[in-house]
């Protein structure tokens, strides 16, 4: 048996709570109340036991982490055991004296996301309309000396104005900017044929990227998340499962990757009832895709195995209803027609790309209260 | 071959980078925004000397002091030029 690895990163949903309401939101469809939350204390023993496991950097999202006022002390807890911290924000609520707190308590660095190049992108698929204060967010960031990473989640009706788009994260000062084609779970995976790009509009915009990445040079940092579902093969989620990194949700519930809880036939463990430490290395859920053993054929007869682990575990599931069997983004899928079946839909010649026009059929996120009219 | 502007540069780390021993996998690591950097012992030498108050010069001088060793202003100015370019370092 190999060893356990170690994990070098934490991404901390401290909140479910969120100003936005994204038509691809990531976090699982049933949410957790402020009620259900992990409290400061909580936190503060989650991170040093992270620190013990090898977790090397601690990235703060939610949900809207700036939520949670005791933000600055978990911050500085991070700091003082020599851990690197980024804030991954909407921007939506954060201030100059928030931000100046932050950089006091000893964040390294803040991920600003934006939904497309205008404040009707950012209504159309978060039903927000601050786009306003993500401008002022950017600047926030900037002014407070902190470097500033931007991400924009793509699809049908964004991609588009990719050159658009990278000219707001151009003039808002971003020295990073991730283009993160939409990864269809949970609320994604309902509005999947509303947000699935055709063929042609995604060449289009790889040229887009292609182009501005080399314009750009050391100026902006640009990064491309494949669509997995144009890809031959599937994505290494996660450099494998339960790796490199976890993720513990607003409740407790510890995950080897931020949208595993969707896996409802797993058995995922709490802080609550047992320290991290034994959660990583000995909890059956972490335990049961590790490495390679697993695997059934055809992955497990593939030379691919070691490079892309069978895909992603959490896409299986939400395809199959099996999480074990191989992603079926791989060509070699025997449910492969699950994602072909996907793409000639995106690619009928009678279906629109982009605008308005499909916004009724958009379902949002937005747990207690009624679709937005 | 290195001009004299090169020398008497003052390096920096990045202000998104910071640098840290990880006691638990005893490795030197530059850790950044999304990405974690395992360096070997030199590379975590020389960017634990570009704090700011250092010129070139200096950081040469004194890692040929720490390790006792002659003639690193290559090895430094070439690792340098790469960690400026990948945007680790900033120079004033």
């Amino acid at each position: 048996m190999n060893p356990v690895p170690q994990p070098f990163g934490l991404l901390a949903e401290v909140t479910h709570q969120c100003p936005l309401h994204c038509v691809y939101c990531s976090n699982p469809l049933a949410l957790r109340d402020r009620d259900d939350e992990l409290t400061t204390g909580d936190w503060l023993r989650v991170i040093g036991e992270a620190a013990a496991l090898g977790v090397v950097q601690v990235h703060f999202s939610g949900g809207e982490p700036l939520v949670r006022g005791d933000l600055e002390t978990l911050v500085a807890e991070c700091r003082r055991r020599g851990l690197y911290t980024n804030l991954i924000t909407s921007g939506l609520g954060l201030t100059e004296s928030r931000a100046r707190s932050l950089v006091a308590a000893g964040l390294n660095s803040a991920q600003l996301s934006i939904q497309g190049d205008a404040a009707e992108s950012t209504d159309l698929v978060a039903a927000s309309r601050r786009f306003d204060k993500k401008e002022e967010a950017a600047r926030i960031i900037r002014e407070s000396g902190l470097p500033l990473n931007m991400n924009v989640v793509l699809h049908r009706l964004n991609l588009s104005r990719l050159d658009a788009i990278i000219d707001v994260c151009v003039a808002w000062g971003a020295e990073r900017l991730e283009l993160a084609n939409t990864q269809y779970y949970g609320w994604a995976l309902r509005n999947r044929d509303l947000l699935m790009p055709s063929r042609a509009q995604l060449d289009e915009a790889v040229g887009v990227y292609e182009r501005r990445k080399a314009e750009l040079g050391e100026h902006m940092e640009l990064l491309w998340i494949l669509p997995d579902y144009y890809e031959r093969y599937p994505k290494p989620c996660m450099g494998g499962w339960a790796q490199t990194a976890l993720t513990v949700a607003p409740d407790g519930m510890v995950y080897p990757c931020p949208v595993a809880a969707e896996i409802t036939t797993m058995e995922f463990v709490s802080v609550r009832d047992h320290d991290l430490e034994w959660i990583w290395s000995k909890s059956e859920a972490f335990e049961a895709f590790r490495g390679t053993e697993w695997m059934a054929d055809p992955c497990r007869s593939c030379p691919r195995k070691e490079t892309d682990f069978g895909g992603c575990r959490c896409q299986a599931f939400a395809l199959t209803g099996d999480p074990a069997r191989t992603d079926p983004v791989c060509v070699h899928s025997p449910d492969h027609h699950l994602i072909q079946d996907a793409l000639a839909r995106a690619n009928r010649a009678d279906v629109g790309e982009g605008g308005e026009p499909d916004r009724e059929k958009l379902v949002y996120r937005r747990p207690r209260a009624p679709v937005r009219r | 071959m290195m001009d004299e502007s090169e020398l008497t540069a003052v390096p920096k780390l990045a202000t998104k980078a910071m640098l840290r021993h990880d006691s638990v996998r005893d490795v030197e690591l530059l850790l950044l925004p999304e990405r974690v950097v395992l360096l070997n012992k030199s590379g975590a030498a020389i960017l634990g000397l570009c704090d700011g108050s250092r010129t070139v010069q200096d950081v040469i001088a004194q890692l040929e002091h720490d390790f006792d060793a002659a003639d690193l202003a290559n090895d430094v100015m070439t690792f340098l030029k790469d960690a400026r370019g990948r945007g680790w370092v900033v120079v004033t």
